[in-house]
């Protein structure tokens, strides 16, 4: 599915700050992965480059989507062709509703792939029946995207554009992040609810309580721009109970 | 359930707008012309052309003497120079000021008899002479709402649908060419009332030579029962187009009247001087929304049409209202202040505008809001977008006068820059002359966020289709105020105008 070779990635503007330093990891089918790592280790910026935001120049390495070439593409095209980020920190939009937002990307990405766009009433029902499984009410849906949302409405929001755009690969940055128990649990029930095997995910976390209820079939602990142990989900255990420091005296070793 | 199926209608709205923006290859999409025969009268502007004019259109003396009168005036005024605008040296003797189709000559007995190639012209434009049809519906609403047209081609007036269920409910909805012949004493009661011919340069120009336009007559207590809209076009080329529009509303009438505006691509420019005068009597009701789309030059800055307005609404007696509604996209060169005066009690005036100014196109626009009475309150929002060269002004003047006690007045003012080649600028004339009223003034300025972009194409969205969702989005609370009907095209007009404006 997800094939990352040797990545290496400064910033655009400052080819001093070097920030991925060889990062390689293969996803396949319907795996789960989950990141862990100390804050600036450069797991946004790892969510960032295969996206294709504007600031990060590739250096060296590459990545590829299903064998095909990520980092040639526009951000629009990856997307079409099935990569999906839920962003640590989703973007507001003002004035523009919730739904809109929703069906315009729906349609785009259907559009790209030269399928029909869905009909108001198919795409409706469909977004009713999603918005209920992550209580999202037909309020939240009107309102301009993460206007004013709470942190939790805003990571739900995110779940929710992933279940209505249903991607192939999808990479979820600190979508635990100021989420209470509750919210927790219906992040993670959303999430599950998508797993098949014919969709991967890459969980970046900071915490293993998501991992609780996202079981991951592999744990990589990313520091300074790479991978510097993997494991099964005992790693993230570890973690837990003994910090990053022993594990980053060990790959220092 | 009901929150849900009004988002469906919304979204509706929304959708229509991407399509139409994927649709559309070139930029401008009416920018071709019809090839017609024409009578013009002979170049250049001297009272003999005056005459011309009144002549054709087989006007009373008194409106001939005060076309002069406006005329001779106007040789005595100067271009105004206040606006924050380049205005290239017009040369008046250079220009047409007379333009009919020859098929026009003798006047169609009703819209059946007008030449096929004018109506198809019309067709083109998506805008609907049949009675049976009406605009483009929206999804979502029970029933397409009736949409009565009078259509103005470059000088003359078409014609006007609806005419007979219009007058069964005692409305007058004709050009203004024919209410001259079938209601001189309105005419002549009104005309020049609100904006007098001195007014300023333009309206004094107009004043002199203006061609058509249309006439509206609500008669008291008349709720007009359709939407009332005027589709001018400009086709002829090195000719101006000078229409007079003229709404009386009675007591306790109600209306909603809009126009919408279109001109084909040339290298030339091309003048274009209204003026659009609105009389509001105790508890009517006026809303007047605008779709401005003339050509805007092209990329280079090259033709495009010069669009000099006045535009203002008297409300003359206590509880009149008036709302002004814009999106001005087109035009190289936009002055334009529609404005309200509000003389009665109580009386209100709203001016909700977007203004979008991209490649070398020029705008400084904005309203007068001028409280004459007691207890009169004033809306103000203006979004101003700017991308490539372009250069956006409001200029917005607010005026509470000794006796307007306990007014009020908000203002809000947003601009938005699409990259770093334009300029945005806001000019505000306050002027607080009794201790009770009030006036709040709010602006902000931002860019269209690099964050917001990135978000929409994580999600699929290509860029001119991710920023056309955005300046809709900060659009917003205009294009809602717009009638149903043409918020739809006003969407796809915001982001067809921006096509271009990154990458
Ligand atoms: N646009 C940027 N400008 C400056 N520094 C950046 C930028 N993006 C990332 N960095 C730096 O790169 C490092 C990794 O950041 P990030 O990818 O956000 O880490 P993480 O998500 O693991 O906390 C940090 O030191 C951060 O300061
Ligand atoms: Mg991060």
């Amino acid at each position: 599915m997800l094939n990352i070779n040797n990545l290496h990635a400064e910033l655009e503007e400052d080819s001093e700050v070097k920030i991925l330093k060889g990062f390689s990891l293969t996803i396949n089918p319907g795996e789960v992965h989950a990141i862990m790592g100390p804050n600036g280790s450069g797991k946004s910026t790892l969510s960032y480059v295969l996206s294709g935001r504007d600031g990060y120049a590739v250096t060296e390495g590459g990545a590829t989507l299903e064998g095909v070439d990520l980092l040639e593409m526009e951000p629009e095209e990856r997307a079409a062709s099935g990569l999906f980020l839920a962003f640590q920190y989703p973007v507001e939009i003002p004035g523009v509703g919730n739904m809109t937002f929703l069906r315009t990307a729906v349609n785009a990405q259907r559009k790209a792939r030269g399928e029909a766009e869905l009909s108001a009433g198919e795409f409706l029902k469909v977004v009713r029946a999603k918005a209920n499984e992550l209580q999202i009410d037909a309020d939240m849906l009107k309102r301009p995207v993460n206007v004013g949302f709470s942190g939790g409405e805003k990571k739900r929001n995110e779940i929710l554009q992933m279940a209505m755009l249903e991607p192939k690969m999808c990479i979820l940055d600190e979508t635990d992040s100021g989420l209470d128990v509750d919210a927790m649990k219906l992040v993670s029930d959303g999430v599950n609810a998508l797993r098949d095997a014919g969709r991967s995910f890459l969980v970046i976390t900071h915490y293993q309580r998501l991992l609780n209820h996202i079981k991951p079939d592999f744990v990589h602990i990313m520091s300074d721009g790479r991978i510097i142990k993997s494991g099964g989900p005992e790693l993230a255990l570890e973690v837990e109970e003994n910090g990053y420091t022993d594990l980053l005296a060990e790959a220092a070793a | 359930m009901v929150a849900l199926d009004e988002t469906q209608l919304r979204d509706g709205v929304d959708r229509e707008t991407v399509e139409t923006v994927q649709s559309m290859a070139g930029t401008y999409k009416h920018g071709w012309e019809t090839e017609i025969e024409m009578e013009f009268a002979p170049k250049g502007l001297n009272e003999d052309i005056v005459r011309l004019i009144s002549k054709k259109n087989n006007e009373p003396e008194w409106l001939l003497e005060w076309r002069l009168d406006a005329y001779r005036r106007w040789l005595t005024m100067e271009s105004p120079d206040w606006a924050m605008l380049k205005i290239p040296e017009i040369d008046y003797q250079e220009q047409y000021y007379y333009a009919k189709p020859k098929s026009m000559e003798e006047k169609p007995k009703s819209l059946d008899d007008v030449d096929p190639k004018l109506l198809e012209t019309y067709a083109k434009l998506g805008i609907p002479l049949k009675e049976q049809m009406v605009l483009a519906g929206v999804e979502g609403a029970d029933e397409p709402r009736k949409v009565a047209v009078d259509a103005v081609f470059d000088s003359v007036s078409l014609g006007t649908t609806f005419k007979k269920e219009l007058a069964a409910a005692g409305v007058i909805f004709c050009s203004i060419s024919e209410a001259v012949q079938d209601h001189p004493e309105l005419v002549k009661k009104y005309l020049g009332s609100v904006v007098p011919q001195n007014d300023n340069y333009f309206a004094a120009l107009n004043s002199a030579v203006f061609s058509d336009g249309s006439f509206v007559y609500i008669p008291a207590g008349v709720r007009c029962p359709m939407e009332l809209s005027t589709y001018f076009r400009i086709n002829a080329e090195n000719t101006g187009q000078f229409e007079r529009t003229l709404i009386v509303a009675e007591k306790g009438s109600h209306v909603s009247y809009l126009e919408g505006c279109t001109a084909p691509k040339r290298d030339t420019t091309q003048l274009h001087a209204a003026v659009v005068e609105i009389v509001v009597l105790e508890d009517a009701e006026v809303k007047y929304s605008t779709v401005q789309n003339w050509f805007p030059g092209d990329e280079n800055g090259k033709g495009g049409i010069y669009n000099f307005v006045t535009k203002r609404a008297d409300c003359r007696e206590a509880r009149a209202k008036v709302m002004w509604t814009q999106v001005e996209t087109g035009s190289a060169i936009t002055w334009k202040y529609p404005s309200c005066i509000l003389r009665g009690d109580d009386s209100q005036g709203e001016f909700y505008s977007i203004a979008i100014a991209n490649n070398w196109q020029q705008a400084d626009t904005g309203t007068k809001m001028v409280h004459l009475g007691k207890n009169t309150r004033s809306r103000i929002v203006s979004k101003g977008i700017s991308a490539g060269h372009a250069q956006n002004t409001y200029r917005g003047l607010v005026s509470m006068h000794p006796k307007a006690t306990s007014s009020r007045n908000y203002t809000q003012c947003d601009s938005l820059l699409i990259g770093d080649k334009c300029g945005a600028h806001t000019v505000p004339y306050i002027e607080v002359r009794n201790a009770s009223s009030r006036v709040e003034h709010e602006a902000t300025t931002s860019k269209v966020d690099d964050d917001q972009l990135f978000y929409c194409r994580q999600r699929g969205m290509d860029e001119e289709e991710a920023v056309a969702l955005v300046v809709n989005g900060f659009c917003r609370e205009v294009l809602q105020e717009l009638p149903m009907e043409f918020a739809m095209e006003a969407q796809a007009l915001v982001a067809i105008s921006l096509e271009g404006s990154v990458g």
